[in-house]
C-alpha cells in the first residue's frame, strides 16, 4: 500500500535533521503567519470578504475579463488571450522574436511553471533568467521550486556557494570587487557576500536583457491595472531597465477594484510569509515611454475548473503557499515527494484538476487534519476536496487495490452486526499471534508501531455480562 | 433526557475501558442512558480511504438506530464529527432533516454545553498533557483553532480542571496534527510514523505522565509509536480521567 508521494516521502525520512530543519523552518513561517493573524482584530472577517470577493469575481468572470481588456486596451497595452500553454509559449515567442530579443529577465511566476515556458524559449535560442534571488539558485542547480513562495528554502547555503563558484562565470571578478569595500568573510559561503554576489550578477543580467517578463498577483478588472508583490525588487528591475514588459497572467487573478485590492493586500503577505506586506507592491498601468507591455491572459484548464461543481472554488487560491507552510505532510515530505510541481494541500487539488490519472498519487498526502482550511485566506475548502478527490479514485481505476480490500472487508463486518459481535469475540486471538509474525511487512501497522493489546472482551461482551 | 451511547467499533474492540467509563459518567449525572447493541461503524474509516460508497448504508442505519434519542454521544471526537459532518451528505439530506446526525455529540461537549457540568467527584493526581485531536478542534469546535483569530478557549481543559489534583498542561504546537488520519496511518506510513514521533516527542518535553484526548484513535496511534521507539510516556482517554472517581 504505497503512492509515488509515500514512497518518496519515506526516502525523505532517511535524513532526519534535513526533515527536521524543513518542517522547523516552515512551521516557524507559520507561527510569524499566527503572529500577523493574531494582530488583525478584523482578520476572520478580512478573509470571509476575501472568500466573497473571490467567488463573485470567479462566477462573473467573463464580464470582468472584459472589463478588465478594455481599460488595459486604452492604456495601451496589448492584450493576448491563451486558452492553453502552446498557445501561451507561442504568443510569448512570438512577441519576442519580433523584438529580436535574446535574452529574456523574469520575476516569479508559477504559470510559466506551469507553461514550461523557460524549457520552450531555451530550446528556440533565447536566453532566460529568473531574477528572483530562489529561483536563480534553482534555475542555475536545474533543479524544480520545492514551494510556491519560498522556492529554494530547501537548499543549503553550502550548495549556493557551491553554484555560484562554478557556474557565475564572473563569480572571481565580483568577489574582489567585495573585498575591495571591505574584506573576503572567514566563511566562503556567507550570506552576505553570497547575496552580494547575486545581486552584481543579476544587475548584469538586468542590463542586458532586451525584454523584462513578470507574472501577477492580481489584475484589477476597474482600472487595466496588474500588481506584481515581491520582497527582492526584481520585478521592477525586470521592468525598468529593458523597455518590453511582458505579463503572464492566469485568468482567476483577476479582482474587481482597488476596493478588493486592498482586502488582498492586507492578506497576502501576512498569511504567506508573516510579513505585514512584501517589501515592493508594484502596480503596472502601461508601457513605459517609448517602451511596450503585454498582458497575456491565460486559460489553461481554469475555464473548465470553473465548470467543476465539486472543486471550482479552488480558484480562490491566490497562491500565498501558507497551506503548505502549515501542512504536517508538505512539512516532513518537502516539495519534491510530490509528482505535481505545486506540492501541498493546494497543490494535490491543482494537479488533480490538471490530470486526474497522471497526478493521483499525491491524494494520499494528507491526514485530513483541517489546518489547510483554517489558515487559507480565501477560506478554500482544501481538506474537504482532498476527500472528494479520494472518493474519484476508484472509478478513475487508481485505487489502491489493498485499501480496496480492506474497506470491503470493514464494509462487510459493519453491516453484518452479528458478524461483526463473533469478530469481536475472536479478536483477542491476535495476541496470541507471536510477535515476529506481526512484525512482518504484511503489517503496514507493525512499520511505526509496537502492535495493540486487544482486550479479553469487548465493550459490546462488557455491556451483556456487566453493564445491564 | 434519552441518551443513546455510541461506542465507536474500534472503542468497542480495544479500548471497552472507554466505554464503560463514559457509560458510568452518564449514569452519575441521572441520565437515561441505552446501548442499542445492533450498532458498529460510522463508516469513517472507508470514507477517509475514498470508498465513502460504502459508508452509505452505515450511516442509514445510524440514522435509524439512535433516532428514538435526544442526543448520542461517543467517548470519540472524530467518529461523532465524521457523523454530524458527513452523514448528511451520505444521506443525501440536509443536516436538519437527518434523525441522528444534528444531535450527536462528543462526551467532552456533552458534558461541557450540553449538561454544562460544573463539579465531578473524579480525582487524577499527575501531570497530563491534553492531545487536542484535529476533527475535535476543526470540526466540532472542542477548542479555539491555532490557526484562526478566535477568542481562545478549550472545552477539554475546561472539564480537566474539575479533576482534584491533576496538572493540565498542552505540548508546543498544541493542535499540529499526530498522524493517525485512519488509513493514512498505514498508506504514508513514513510520514505517519514521524508525525507521532515528533508529537510524543512534544507531550513528553511538557513533563507530563499521562497523554490524554478525546479520541482513542490518535492515543492508539501515539502509543504504539511511544512503544515501538521505547519513550517513557502513558496514554488515557480523557473520560477516564474525568470517570475516575466512579
Amino acid at each position: 500500500m504505497s503512492t509515488q508521494h509515500s514512497k518518496a516521502a519515506e526516502v525523505y525520512q532517511q535524513h532526519t535533521e534535513v526533515v527536521q530543519r524543513h518542517d522547523q523552518t516552515f512551521f516557524g513561517v507559520r507561527q510569524k503567519r499566527d503572529r500577523m493573524a493574531q494582530a488583525l482584530p478584523e482578520w476572520e472577517r478580512l478573509r470571509e470578504a476575501a472568500s466573497q470577493i473571490k467567488k463573485h469575481t470567479i462566477t462573473h468572470l467573463a464580464d470582468y475579463l472584459e472589463t478588465f481588456e478594455a481599460n488595459a486596451v486604452r492604456n495601451g497595452v496589448h492584450v493576448h488571450w491563451a486558452a492553453d500553454a502552446d498557445e501561451y509559449n507561442r504568443i510569448v515567442y512570438d512577441i519576442l522574436s519580433q523584438h529580436q530579443v535574446k535574452k529574456v529577465v523574469k520575476s516569479k511566476s508559477m504559470l510559466t511553471e506551469e507553461c514550461h515556458l523557460n524549457e520552450n524559449l531555451e530550446k528556440r535560442g533565447i536566453d532566460v533568467v529568473e531574477t528572483d534571488l530562489g529561483e536563480r539558485i534553482l534555475q542555475l542547480m536545474k533543479l524544480a521550486p520545492s514551494h510556491i513562495v519560498m522556492p529554494a528554502l530547501h537548499v543549503h547555503r553550502e550548495d549556493i556557494g557551491n553554484t555560484f563558484r562554478k557556474l557565475i562565470p564572473n563569480f572571481d571578478e565580483i568577489a574582489q570587487s567585495y573585498a575591495a569595500v571591505g574584506s573576503m568573510p572567514a566563511d566562503e559561503n556567507d550570506p552576505t557576500f553570497l547575496t552580494f554576489v547575486a545581486r552584481m550578477h543579476l544587475r548584469q543580467q538586468f542590463a542586458e536583457a532586451e525584454a523584462g517578463m513578470t507574472g501577477a498577483n492580481f489584475g484589477i478588472a476597474e482600472t487595466g491595472d496588474v500588481v506584481v508583490c515581491t520582497n527582492e525588487g526584481n520585478a521592477d528591475m525586470s521592468t525598468s531597465i529593458p523597455k518590453l514588459h511582458i505579463v503572464s497572467m492566469g485568468i482567476e487573478k483577476l479582482i474587481p477594484n482597488y476596493e478588493a485590492m486592498g482586502v488582498f493586500q492586507r492578506l497576502l503577505a501576512r498569511n504567506g510569509t508573516g510579513q505585514e506586506t512584501t517589501v515592493y507592491t508594484s502596480h503596472f498601468r502601461g508601457p513605459r515611454p517609448g517602451g511596450e507591455m503585454h498582458i497575456i491572459l491565460v486559460d489553461n484548464g481554469r475555464s473548465s475548473i470553473l465548470g467543476n461543481e465539486e472543486h471550482w472554488q479552488t480558484l480562490k487560491c491566490m497562491r500565498c503557499g501558507a497551506c503548505m507552510n502549515t501542512c504536517p505532510v508538505y512539512r516532513r515530505s518537502a516539495g519534491y515527494s510530490y509528482t505535481y510541481f505545486i506540492p501541498g494541500p493546494i497543490g494535490i487539488n491543482l494537479g488533480m484538476l490538471r490530470d486526474p490519472r497522471q497526478y493521483s498519487d499525491n491524494v494520499s498526502a494528507c491526514s485530513l487534519c483541517c489546518s489547510c482550511d483554517n489558515v487559507c485566506p480565501a477560506k478554500v475548502d482544501l481538506s474537504t476536496q482532498v476527500y472528494r478527490w479520494r472518493q474519484q479514485l476508484d472509478s478513475l481505476g487508481k485505487a489502491d487495490p489493498m485499501k480496496k480490500m480492506m474497506s470491503q472487508g470493514m464494509s462487510f463486518l459493519f453491516n453484518h452486526p452479528s458478524v461483526y459481535k463473533t469478530a469481536l469475540k475472536c479478536s483477542p486471538m491476535v495476541n496470541w499471534v507471536p510477535a515476529p509474525l506481526m512484525n512482518l511487512k504484511l503489517n503496514p501497522w507493525a512499520y511505526g508501531h509496537q502492535m495493540m493489546k486487544f482486550p479479553k472482551k469487548s465493550f459490546h461482551e462488557l455491556w451483556k455480562e456487566v453493564i445491564i | 433526557m434519552k441518551i443513546g451511547l455510541f461506542i465507536p467499533c474500534y472503542v468497542d474492540a480495544l479500548y471497552p475501558e472507554v466505554g464503560v467509563s463514559t457509560y458510568k459518567l452518564l449514569k452519575s449525572l441521572g441520565l437515561d442512558v441505552e446501548y442499542p447493541e445492533r450498532q458498529t461503524c460510522c463508516g469513517q474509516p472507508m470514507g477517509n480511504a475514498g470508498f465513502e460508497r460504502m459508508s452509505v448504508p452505515l450511516a442509514k442505519k445510524f440514522d435509524e438506530l439512535f433516532a428514538p434519542y435526544d442526543y448520542v454521544v461517543a467517548p470519540s471526537a472524530s467518529c461523532a464529527a465524521y457523523v454530524r459532518c458527513f452523514h448528511p451528505n451520505l444521506l443525501g439530506k440536509k443536516p436538519e432533516d437527518c434523525e441522528a446526525a444534528g444531535k450527536t455529540v462528543d462526551i467532552v461537549e456533552f458534558l461541557h454545553d450540553v449538561i454544562q457540568v460544573k463539579s465531578l467527584p473524579a480525582k487524577f493526581p499527575h501531570k497530563v498533557s491534553v492531545h487536542n485531536s484535529c476533527h475535535g478542534v476543526r470540526e466540532l469546535g472542542l477548542s479555539s483553532p491555532s490557526e484562526r483569530n478566535v477568542p481562545k478557549f478549550n472545552k477539554i481543559i475546561d472539564l480537566l480542571q474539575l479533576v482534584e489534583g491533576i496538572e493540565v498542561v498542552e505540548p508546543e504546537r498544541p493542535d499540529e496534527c499526530c498522524g493517525f488520519g485512519g488509513m493514512f496511518a498505514v498508506e504514508e506510513q513514513a510520514v505517519s510514523r514521524k508525525m507521532g514521533l515528533d508529537k510524543v516527542n512534544r507531550h513528553i518535553a511538557t513533563g507530563a505522565e499521562y497523554v490524554t484526548g478525546p479520541d482513542s484513535s490518535c492515543l492508539m496511534h501515539m502509543q504504539g509509536v511511544a512503544e515501538k521507539e521505547q519513550l517513557p510516556i502513558q496514554f488515557i482517554h480523557v473520560v477516564q480521567i474525568l470517570a475516575s472517581g466512579l
